[in-house]
């Protein structure tokens, strides 16, 4: 995409890093230590690939007292430090720097307890989503929080996301499904947050450390809750003739004090890309497709499964089908969870946006996206998260192409504001890492933005753990909102950079 | 622990000394005018829970009762905002017309005090995050407080967060104020998340008194697929005059059969989901030869609704603690407290309310300490008038203690916003 403005880089540090490197293998195994070009290379970007940067070097340290030791000689260095997970960011949250050492948490990687007594795990922060579940199924537990990545994204990197799935309208993003975090400072210190306790006394820092993208502190240990799976689980495959008809039909379920376990909308585009990618049998006649998940106690759920049957015919549905077993079940999900190859499979690339807004206002909201992707010409695929009004538009695109890159770039843009100029944010689960950065001016204000500021100095003095991450570079909120600069032709070369 | 103690300006009562604005830009101001002044200021909303935390001697106080009144509900959207001291009672009542609730079950300290309610205001709520009995299934108010307005101790005024559940823009603010007492922003506007009501409840309390048992099936109980949304252990009363015996009295309903300890378990929904799931519980936990009760939907309202307004502590003259340990501790801490102190548990074995008669700072500390070999914590809620000062309300250690302590400097560079509520240092 258009050049980054990034921090400005520390010729000292790139000078120094033959230095740096002798003093990062004294602290960790000479092993854990990359510098070679080829071994570089896979660090150069996260999910958002059309950002690539090479980082300083990069260092997979093993235990926590190694991060500590780390972290510390990179404060009293004035280095920077880009801490890592699985790398599978969509906001660029990983992108490193070239003056920055990468500190990827690859090794930490075992689960530490699984305490079933407490009805939670310990893990190491590069334990993947899915395998805590793996771990504690066979007692019929799982974690709740099921991003689409879970099968490679790591939980340290979910908490530092605040990542959420298709379940969070019932058991809420990560934040609600954690218990406890280690974490180290900027300045090497160790401490930990919460425990096995529900709620922590006094600041809620643990709430805070969740969402924070890397910029106050690297986790090296997360305690998290366990559910056990419900009795039953059944799901709704229903047709609609029109956006509106589903969004009703959304509206009427929530009315009546139904929470479903997951509600998805996919508009005639994603059902068309899913169902030519994965045969999901989803009806191609419909306008927008309704996946409703209940889940309960058996009979609570085909109680449900009835009522929510019939707000759908209330609202015009189309067609109706609902899952008979298990086998059923994951079927309908299978064109959902396939959205993103799915679109990949129509364009060379897809550029993924993350808005979330007031549910009711999802008609007005595609109307505006179909209005933006004939103005821009790019095909756009939506998925949303109809229960807690998260929105996925996939702006498919060739980045080859460099005016089609631009156009998308502001086709996005165009989106995330759009949501919040009718009430809802920027981004639901992805952050805003490198992305979405200069937009936050959109949603904050130049207070807002400093008090958020001050709470990172107050960690990390010196701006070196994840700087250029999450607030504008132009300091001032006042600037209006994005701004396209090739690197060394800073427009106000005289401001303060943070 | 810290021992530094802040020292407040005296007390001048000049005409001045309570500020009652109208509105955020005049908070705003105030706030400016304290700054410049270095002025220690109380906050306050009705001062329903004014008692919990270290007593204040403030230059000023900050009364933001008049910020009050509902903003924006939207049902369908689940979230209600309102201006910061709306009474909870007014935003209940707007919920229960609709259908809805506050799903971390406000709790009510009116009762330990006057004997009568008296739930202060949405603001007050938040900054003490004390959630009821259906915390263990629903959360905490942390997590249903979507997002908020108010102005920090520079006289800034900031927000964070929004009216929808997801979103990751920024830092969670909205946490990290909840909890904080009032020492980092006075609080303007706030939006919390709302959830249906289910329509209708019942309570299985089944009479036992093992606590080896209790453990067993709170245990039990937390891993349960029958859906349950409370779940607590009320023990007899010790056989001590310190205590006041007003259990039976409390707790007397038609269809409670028995006298003395019993667990009681709550479920919501329709009915025959409720009939089902008694019907689960009694052959998972094995309850076919437990004395049980069955209180229906009128009794189980009343039943719940009297715990989380702890009326068993009702104008109590006695130390009232709040603990929260890892669940699989509470055996330990139920054979700690025996016969010797009035209690009861709730969050499925998770929170402990404890009176303590005579309670001083050495009773205290000593049941501290255990509570922190238990991995758990201790707020003291109550500390009778006639006691001395107790040092440390909150439990802490010294690392959250060093980063609390940066995080009120970036809010409130000077400490003038109840200083020393939480901790002396602090
Ligand atoms: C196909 C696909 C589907 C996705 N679906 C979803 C979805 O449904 N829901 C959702 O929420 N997200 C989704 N994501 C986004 C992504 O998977 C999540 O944001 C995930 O939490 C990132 O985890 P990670 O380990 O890959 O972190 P990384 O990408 O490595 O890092 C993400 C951020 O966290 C920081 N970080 C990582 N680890 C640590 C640590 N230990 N300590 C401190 N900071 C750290 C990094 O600095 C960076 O800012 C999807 C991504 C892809 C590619």
């Amino acid at each position: 995409m258009s050049e980054l403005i990034l921090p400005k880089i520390d010729k000292t540090t790139i000078l120094s890093r033959d230095k740096i490197i002798y003093k990062l293998k004294k602290i960790t195994k000479s092993e854990n230590v990359l510098h070679q070009d080829d071994e570089i290379k896979p660090y150069e970007t996260d999910a958002l690939s059309a950002y690539k940067q090479r980082p300083l070097l990069v260092v997979l340290p093993e235990n926590v007292q190694e991060v500590s030791k780390i972290l510390k000689y990179c404060n009293e260095e004035k280095i920077k430090v880009i801490p890592r997970g699985a790398g599978t960011g969509l906001s660029g949250g990983a992108l490193p720097l070239n003056d920055a050492i990468l500190l990827g948490l690859g090794k930490f990687n075992k689960i530490l307890e699984i305490d079933f007594n407490n009805k939670c795990v310990v893990a190491q922060p590069g334990v993947t989503n899915l395998s805590i579940t793996h771990a504690v199924q066979h007692r019929g537990f799982y974690y709740a929080p099921d991003p689409s990545s879970q099968l490679a994204c790591s939980i340290g990197g979910n908490v530092a996301e605040n990542s959420g799935g298709v379940h969070s309208l019932k058991y809420g993003t990560t934040t609600n499904n954690i218990l406890g975090v280690e974490l180290v400072l900027m300045d090497g210190k160790i401490c930990r947050l919460g425990g096995k306790t529900l709620d922590q006394e006094g600041y809620d820092l643990l709430g805070l450390i969740c969402g924070s993208e890397g910029l106050l502190g690297v986790i090296t240990e997360v305690t998290v809750k366990i559910l056990k799976k419900p009795q039953s689980v059944k799901a709704a495959l229903i047709g609609f003739p029109s956006i509106e008809d589903s969004g009703n039909c959304v509206t009427e379920i929530i009315s009546k004090g139904i929470v479903p376990a997951g509600m998805e909308i996919m508009d005639k585009a994603l059902i068309e890309a899913t169902d030519n990618f994965c045969k999901a049998g989803y009806p191609r006649d419909a306008e927008t497709l309704l996946i409703v998940e209940l889940d309960g106690t058996t009979s609570e759920v085909n109680e449900l499964i009835k009522t929510v049957s019939e707000i759908a015919k209330k609202n015009n549905s189309s067609s109706i089908k609902l899952s008979k077993n298990e086998k059923e079940r994951l079927a309908f999900w299978a064109g959902r969870k396939a959205a993103f190859p799915a679109c990949g499979a129509m364009a060379p690339d897809y550029y993924c946006m993350d808005g979330t807004i007031p549910r009711g206002k999802l008609s007005q909201v595609l109307k505006e996206i179909q209005r933006l992707s004939k103005k821009y010409n790019l095909p756009v695929a939506n998925a949303f998260h109809a229960g807690d009004g998260n929105l996925h538009p996939l702006i498919m695109y060739d980045g080859n192409n460099k005016d089609e890159l631009k156009r998308t770039e502001e086709f996005g843009a165009d989106i995330l504001k759009y949501c919040v100029k009718l009430g809802g944010v920027l981004t639901g689960e992805h952050g805003v890492g490198i992305e979405k950065r200069e937009l936050m001016c959109e949603m904050f204000n130049d207070n807002d933005i400093q008090q958020q500021l001050k709470i990172k100095q107050s960690l990390d003095e010196k701006n070196l753990l994840n700087p250029g991450k999450v607030y504008p570079i132009l300091r001032k909120c006042a600037e209006e909102g994005r701004v396209h600069v090739h690197r060394g032709e800073n427009k106000f070369p005289d401001l303060p950079r943070f | 622990m810290s021992t530094e103690v802040k020292i407040n300006s005296p007390i001048s009562q000049d005409s001045n000394y309570i500020l009652k604005p109208k509105n955020e830009e005049e908070v705003s101001l105030i706030v400016k005018d304290l700054y410049k002044k270095n002025l220690p200021t109380e906050i306050i909303g009705s001062s329903s829970k004014n008692f919990i935390g270290n007593k204040l001697q403030c230059a000023k106080i900050l009364n933001l009762s008049k910020l009050s009144g509902i903003i924006e509900y939207l049902p369908e959207e689940l979230y209600i905002k309102v201006k910061a001291c709306t009474p909870l009672v007014e935003i209940e009542e707007i919920l229960r017309k609709n259908n809805q609730q506050l799903a971390f079950e406000p709790i009510d300290f009116g009762y330990i005090s006057f004997s009568k309610s008296n739930k202060g205001t949405a603001a007050g709520y938040l900054s003490c995050n004390f959630a009821g009995s259906r915390r263990f299934k629903s959360g905490s108010v942390r997590d249903h407080v979507l997002g908020f307005r108010g102005v920090n101790g520079k006289g800034d005024i900031i927000k964070s967060g929004g009216t929808v559940v997801k979103n990751v823009t920024g830092y969670d603010l909205s946490k990290l104020i909840t909890g904080s007492f009032g020492t980092l922003i006075a609080l303007t506007e706030i939006t919390f998340k709302v959830l249906p009501k289910k329509d209708s409840s019942s309570t299985l309390v089944i009479h036992e008194k093992n606590k080896e048992k209790i453990a067993k099936l709170f245990d039990n109980l937390q891993s349960s697929s029958n859906e349950i949304s409370g779940s607590i252990f009320v023990p007899v009363e010790p056989n001590d005059k310190k205590y006041t015996k007003n259990r039976e009295k409390i707790f007397k309903f038609n269809d409670l059969k028995n006298e003395g300890s019993f667990l009681a378990i709550r479920m919501e929904g329709s009915k025959k989901s409720i009939d089902e799931r008694i019907r689960g519980l009694t052959d998972e936990l094995n309850l076919k030869d437990k004395t049980k009760s069955i209180l229906d939907v009128h009794q189980s309202l009343l039943f719940w609704e009297r715990i989380n307004n702890l009326e068993l502590f009702s104008e109590t003259l006695n130390g009232l603690v709040r603990v929260v340990v890892p669940p699989s501790r509470c055996i330990d801490l139920m054979k700690y407290l025996d016969q010797n102190y009035k209690y009861y548990i709730d969050w499925c074995g998770a929170l402990f309310w404890i009176e303590i008669s005579g309670m001083d700072e050495t009773k205290l500390l000593k049941i501290k300490d255990y509570i922190i070999t238990l991995g758990g914590y201790v707020t003291v809620i109550k500390n009778p008038k006639n006691l001395a000062p107790i040092k440390d309300i909150f439990t802490i250690d010294e690392t959250r203690l060093h980063i609390s302590k940066k995080i009120k400097e970036s809010f409130d560079p000077k400490g003038i916003f109840n200083p020393g509520k939480m901790y002396r240092s602090i």
